[in-house]
């Protein structure tokens, strides 16, 4: 847990006049379970897109796994180990949830047009089916077998942010980017998710950096939170710390104060 | 390739092997090879007309399917698919004739040739979307028309280039009858190859293209690099139907590769349904029969006492035209996802009748 898989260094991005992200530096700790925090345009979601190639920052470095990928194509990235789910649903709407799974694998499968219409000749099948079994495995961990030659745009919310997941992981992900992973969930489906985190990040050692706005899944299974306000990070570290913290208070999670004006 | 359908009783799939195959399950498979085999046996019972309309189905499907992989998988547009079409047709020429390459050969170099050509016109798609991709391959259109036209090396000019027919070991392919065995495989090997793209890496890049291209970036799916193989893969199939084309008519002339075939080129895939390998087939089988249904309609109306209004006869030709329009007006208005879908509508009815829930 020492050795730190993602390294961001001094980032910042604007639009225009708009600072998103002002000199934001933080560690990943490999194995960890990473959170980010703050209020609605704080910058997180940028921040998670300048990670996963999205945007590119305009000043600062992002160093994954000792590689400086600041200004790497996304698609590079898919083969450095760094999968990433969305905050709005992003699945492949007329595939099937096994063939969203797949395309996980994308990466890491050979075939082309040539050889995959090829099949049975080229050996296309043979690798296909090695990749299934992959899969499949993933599937039985997310418990989505029941739902996996549904079309994934027929699925519900739920199901949808799960299959998500699993596209996700079958990259083969040494570094997950959840992006508000439980919004719109009911608590047992919150539950649900959180277990899964919890799993794969400990059974399949994929370390997990996620956003997430509600506060008691991130005090529970982080080991680690970052507050972001207006771009600019203003603390970091354990959770019990973070919540102790009376600025995290006042940007975030609203002091006592104002909650007695209030009421 | 696979979908969320019921299964009849009993058909258990203990491998992933069976539960990853073209057809749904093993008494379509068995269905079609019997359709196949049945086809094989067509010449020796149908006359010459109707093979001709086959071998047509045969070329244009096999046109149109690379179209449909272009437009209805890869969620690109194309509007000069028919140049493509004609390229493939005067490629294939060229090669035999100049060349002196054995024609079976020189059928599928002329796809690859096509392919050089279309991911050349394809260079913009990476790069512009919808309505402005349309007007930029609309330019291709043009070129290539205007190739023909001034490549008298090549095309043979304003007299067009002749084409030997397909000779293997000796063998010449050069009658209906047995011309309509080489589209007959051309066409199987042609869809094969179709449904084992779907179903493999590229095939599901492809889809993942149109559905939602920033996901697809981030599992690793280099966009441009897909934007172009599908142009590629799309003109391909365009130049194997086009030689197929040269090699049957055993000469090619440019006036045929407009506008207006790549536009029935689009509507076969609008009817047949946009994204649907059988529905691709079923867009040309239906283009390609409706003129001649509503023929005969005409002719049937030509013996009733409406044969005898001197109007009505006289503008049979052009009802028979706004027919044509009507038809495909009315499927886009009542069947906007195509003969597919329809399809799998009327299949799942009988599968459940009378129980529809």
């Amino acid at each position: 847990m020492t050795e730190s898989i993602l390294k961001v260094e001094q980032v910042s991005l604007a639009f225009g006049g708009v600072k998103a992200l002002t000199d934001v530096s933080f560690d990943v700790k490999k194995g960890s379970v990473f959170s980010i925090i703050g209020p609605n345009g704080a910058g997180k979601t940028s921040m998670l897109n300048c990670i996963s190639g999205r945007y590119q920052p305009n000043e600062g470095n992002v160093i994954f796994q000792g590689n400086n990928v600041t200004n790497l194509d996304p698609n590079d990235r898919a083969d450095l180990g760094m999968g990433r789910t969305f905050q709005n649903l992003a699945l492949f709407g007329h595939l099937s949830v096994l063939d969203n799974i797949m395309v996980g694998r994308h990466h890491l499968l050979k075939n082309n047009w040539l050889t995959g219409p090829l099949y049975w000749a080229s050996g296309a099948q043979k690798e296909e089916l090695e990749h299934r079994r992959i899969v499949e495995e993933v599937i039985d961990f997310l418990e989505i077998s029941h739902i996996r030659k549904a079309v994934a745009g027929t699925l519900s919310y739920g199901l949808r942010k799960r299959v998500e997941l699993a596209r996700a992981m079958a990259l083969n992900p040494k570094l997950i980017l959840l992006d508000e992973p439980m919004a719109g969930m009911n608590l047992e489906e919150k539950e649900d998710m959180a277990r899964y985190i919890l799993d794969l990040n400990e059974e399949f050692d994929i370390t997990v950096m996620m956003i997430e706005h509600d506060m008691g899944v991130v005090m529970d299974i982080s080991h680690e939170v970052m507050v972001l306000d207006f771009g600019k990070k203003l603390i970091s570290g354990l959770p019990d710390e973070v919540m102790a913290d009376p600025h995290v208070k006042r940007a975030y999670l609203g002091i006592e104060d104002d909650l007695e004006e209030a009421s | 390739m696979s979908s969320l359908t019921m299964r009849p009783c009993g058909d258990f799939r203990t491998s992933y092997k069976q539960d990853n195959t073209i057809f749904e399950t093993k008494t379509i498979r068995m269905m079609a090879i019997i359709a196949i085999l049945g086809l094989c046996t067509a010449p020796l019972f149908l006359d010459g007309y109707y093979l001709t309309l086959f071998i047509q189905i045969s070329y244009l499907g096999i046109a149109a399917l690379g179209l449909n992989i272009l437009v209805g998988f890869t969620g690109q547009i194309s509007l000069g698919h028919g140049a493509f079409f004609g390229f493939g047709a005067f490629a294939s020429a060229w090669l035999s004739t100049s060349l002196h390459i054995p024609v079976f050969l020189s059928i599928p170099l002329a796809g690859f040739l096509t392919m050089a050509v279309g991911m050349m016109f394809g260079l913009p798609a990476a790069r512009i979307k919808g309505l402005y991709l349309a007007i930029a391959t609309l330019a291709s259109q043009f070129i290539i028309e205007d190739f023909f036209a001034r490549a008298d090396w090549f095309s043979g000019g304003s007299a067009g280039s002749s084409a030997d027919p397909v000779n293997l070991f000796g063998f010449l392919f050069d009658t209906d009858q047995s011309f309509y065995y080489v589209a007959l495989f051309a066409l199987v090997f042609m869809y094969i190859w179709g449904c084992n793209l779907m179903r493999s890496r590229d095939g599901r890049a492809f889809v993942a293209v149109r559905d939602h291209y920033l996901s697809a970036e981030i599992m690793g799916i280099k966009l441009n690099k897909y934007r172009l193989l599908s142009f590629g893969v799309s003109s391909f199939y365009a130049g194997i139907g086009g030689a197929l084309y040269a090699h049957y008519l055993g000469y090619v002339s440019a006036e045929g590769f407009t506008i207006f075939m790549s536009v029935q080129f689009l509507a076969m895939i609008i009817i047949g349904g946009m994204g649907s390998i059988k529905g691709t087939l079923m867009g040309v089988v239906f283009m390609v029969f409706l003129p001649e249904v509503l023929e005969s309609g005409v002719g049937v109306m030509k013996m009733t006492d409406w044969g005898n209004i001197p109007l009505v006869v006289d503008g049979l030709a052009y009802i028979k035209e706004m027919a044509i329009g009507l038809v495909i007006i009315g499927f886009l208005i009542f069947e906007p996802e195509g003969l597919a879908h329809r399809w799998a509508q009327i299949k799942n009815y009988w599968k459940f009748y009378p129980f529809s829930y």
